[in-house]
């Protein structure tokens, strides 16, 4: 690695830290600027008991001090009681919820990786054939459904009409739909990435090269082609986890997953204010680290691209 | 001496050369040099460009029928996409007309065409609260369309103008502007869009009670905001590398340096080049929107009730989903359609305007 790679990455590494904080202060000013503060909401309660909660949770000092607070709190991982469920941290609740968010976010992120390199080589190398018809208009099909309509229109063909997958995600096999769900998306998009960025290898001198070279069909295929093909796709790692967070938020609520997902859009219908800032603040920690890791990736992968 | 040599009478014949070379054409010859074919400027080889492509023209088709008949039929609608049809002024709810299949009739409405008179039917039959749900299918898409249209705009206007003030500006100013837009564009935006909404939900209702933008409601008023807010980035990032990349283009330098001014360059160079990836991207920008638009509307984030937009009519079909799944379908075939079609006709478009993207 050569000083302007490392000089690259040490700016992206300073970009994601900055935009780490512009998250953790974006949430708790945005949060602190609805009106009446959290407690107001709910059911008349005494002045002593409403000054006593806000001393409770330190929202009688100074907002900049609560700001400090809560930053140096959020790095260390501690992000307060959760407002409405008791004696909960907003932490445990996280983790909790993290476990089932993320085997499902995981086997879908490899399913839609697999899947959609597997679907793209293959619509390159048979290209204008059924099979690559087939693989582009099933791809466009996917690409234009929000995710909502997708889990949704699952749900109906394989738990009312087929009855044979179950719609509630706590019950067995009930992962199998929101994990089919999240992946077909994303692997829609590797596919037509990889097919476009496969279809631009073959055209390159050095696989008419190798193939003159002597080199066989397979290897030409595998060794050359798939390899430089699956460079662009490794940028798409991080939108890729981006999209499976949040269709998560939708398809936990479709599926009544007990996932970190869903426990975020209750606490948005729960003003649970707490809880809203501790998820936004892990998510989009997940988001940022996995942008900055496949941005450098790309730079290390490919020494031809030019940072500027 | 030598000068009478230069500037004597030259003897053709010396130099072998046809003195029919010279005489004046004829009108035959003439003829060879007139125009065939009227000059085509480059929006009219765009337009041919994106006829022949029959994909992106049938998308266009489907677009305009879509949006023409979002426009017009509840205009002439029989029924109306708010109104209770059981609930009538001075009588009992009349529980017969909600949850209707299509094509079904309420019980007074047999009674009436028993009557012989004639009812105009409920194609899609009607929701739980018994209003008509095609109108409402029709209206949800007007709604859709219109918040991807406007989110477009605005994005479009923002996006422009700070791309171009850090395009032309440079140094400082545009070192300024584009951090900030580095910062944004790494946002993660669903969260912020989820986190901004909720919040401005809370704090636009009450501010903007009993104005004219009451009517619009403070959910999608707060969609704006946030489009205004996070989505212009890839705008201005995209406006500011065209003019850096124009500005250093040779033609602008001959321009130049057969004395143009700034005003002709920007008239005569910039805006033509840049106008196609500009109306590209923003066609591509509706898509997006409505997109996030049904997402927050699922949410339960995004129209204000009793005002339908797709991703809200499909988000309440989800509660009675085993027994009324076509109320789901529906909206989503709509929404599916719409954004496929923008899709393919923004891709048609890039395509016919901008062939250097193509290569």
């Amino acid at each position: 690695m050569d000083s302007k790679t490392l000089r690259y990455i040490g700016k992206r590494i300073i970009l994601a830290v900055v935009t780490l904080w512009a998250v953790i202060t974006i949430t708790f000013f945005v949060m602190h600027a609805v009106p009446g503060g959290p407690f107001t909401r709910e059911k008349a309660i005494s002045a002593e008991a409403q000054a006593a909660l806000e001393a409770k949770y330190g929202l009688d000092k100074p907002l900049f001090e609560q700001y400090t607070t809560y930053l140096t709190d959020a790095i260390h991982g501690n992000f307060g009681p959760s407002l409405k469920q008791r004696g909960r941290m907003v932490t445990d609740i996280i983790l909790d919820g993290m476990k089932t968010s993320a085997k499902i976010g995981i086997i879908a992120l490899l399913i839609a990786t697999v899947l959609g390199i597997l679907f793209g080589a293959v619509a390159a190398l048979r290209r204008n054939t059924l099979p690559d018809k087939i693989i582009m208009i099933m791809t466009t099909a996917f690409v234009s459904m929000p995710s909502f309509i997708m889990g949704s229109l699952l749900m109906i063909i394989f738990c009312v009409s087929l009855k044979v997958l179950p719609a509630n995600g706590a019950s067995e096999g009930g992962l199998i739909l929101p994990i089919i769900t999240l992946s077909l998306y994303p692997m829609a998009y590797i596919t037509r990435l990889t097919r476009s960025s496969m279809l631009d290898v073959l055209g390159q001198d050095y696989i008419r090269t190798a193939k003159a070279k002597g080199v066989s069909g397979r290897n030409v295929i595998i060794g050359h082609a798939l390899k430089n093909s699956l460079i662009p796709v490794i940028t798409y790692f991080g939108p890729e986890l981006a999209y499976i967070v949040t269709g998560s938020l939708v398809v936990e609520q479709i599926f009544a997953v007990p996932g970190i997902g869903r426990y975020f859009v209750n606490s948005i219908t729960g003003r649970d204010y707490t809880l809203i800032m501790g998820t936004t603040i892990v998510l989009a920690t997940l988001i940022v680290i996995m942008n900055l890791v496949s941005d450098i990736l790309y730079k290390v992968v490919d020494p031809r691209i030019n940072l500027e | 001496m030598e000068n009478k040599i230069l500037t004597g009478h030259v003897d053709l014949s010396q130099f072998h050369v046809d003195p029919i070379d010279f005489a004046p054409a004829s009108e035959e010859d003439k003829a060879y040099m007139v125009q065939m074919r009227p000059s085509s400027t480059f929006f009219k080889d765009g337009c041919k460009r994106l006829y022949k492509n029959k994909v992106a023209f049938v998308s266009l088709i489907v677009i305009i029928l879509i949006t023409l008949s979002s426009i017009v039929l509840p205009l002439v609608w029989p029924y109306d996409y708010a109104k209770q049809l059981g609930n009538q002024p001075g009588r009992p709810v009349d529980s017969s007309f909600n949850n209707l299949r299509p094509m079904e009739y309420a019980a007074s409405e047999r009674k009436r065409i028993e009557a012989g008179e004639s009812v105009f039917p409920h194609i899609f039959g009607t929701d739980s609260a018994g209003r008509d749900y095609f109108i409402r299918v029709v209206y949800g898409t007007r709604i859709s369309l219109a918040v991807g249209f406007f989110a477009s705009i605005i994005v479009l206007v923002i996006g422009m103008t700070l791309g171009s003030i850090a395009g032309f500006s440079g140094g400082k100013v545009d070192m300024f502007i584009m951090r900030i837009v580095d910062i944004i564009y790494s946002l993660p935006d669903m969260l912020m869009v989820i986190l901004l909404a909720s919040v401005m939900r809370e704090t636009l209702g009450p501010a903007i009670d009993g104005t004219v933008l009451a009517k619009i409601g403070s959910n999608i008023i707060s969609l704006f905001v946030i489009f205004a807010l996070l989505y212009w980035c890839s705008m201005a990032r995209l406006i500011r590398g065209q003019i850096l990349s124009l500005r250093e283009q040779e033609y602008v330098l001959a321009s130049q340096a057969t004395g143009a001014g700034p005003g002709w360059i920007i008239k005569k160079h910039l805006i033509p080049n840049c106008i196609s990836v500009i109306i590209i991207s923003t066609a591509l920008q509706i898509p997006s929107a409505i997109f996030t638009e049904s997402f927050l509307s699922f949410l339960g984030l995004g129209v204000n009730a009793p005002m339908p937009s797709l991703g809200s009519l499909a988000s309440d079909a989800l509660n009675g989903v085993t027994s009324y799944g076509y109320r789901l379908v529906i909206p989503a075939i709509v929404i599916s359609l719409i954004v496929l079609s923008l899709n393919l006709f923004g891709d048609g478009l890039r395509d016919a305007f901008d062939p250097k993207l193509n290569q």
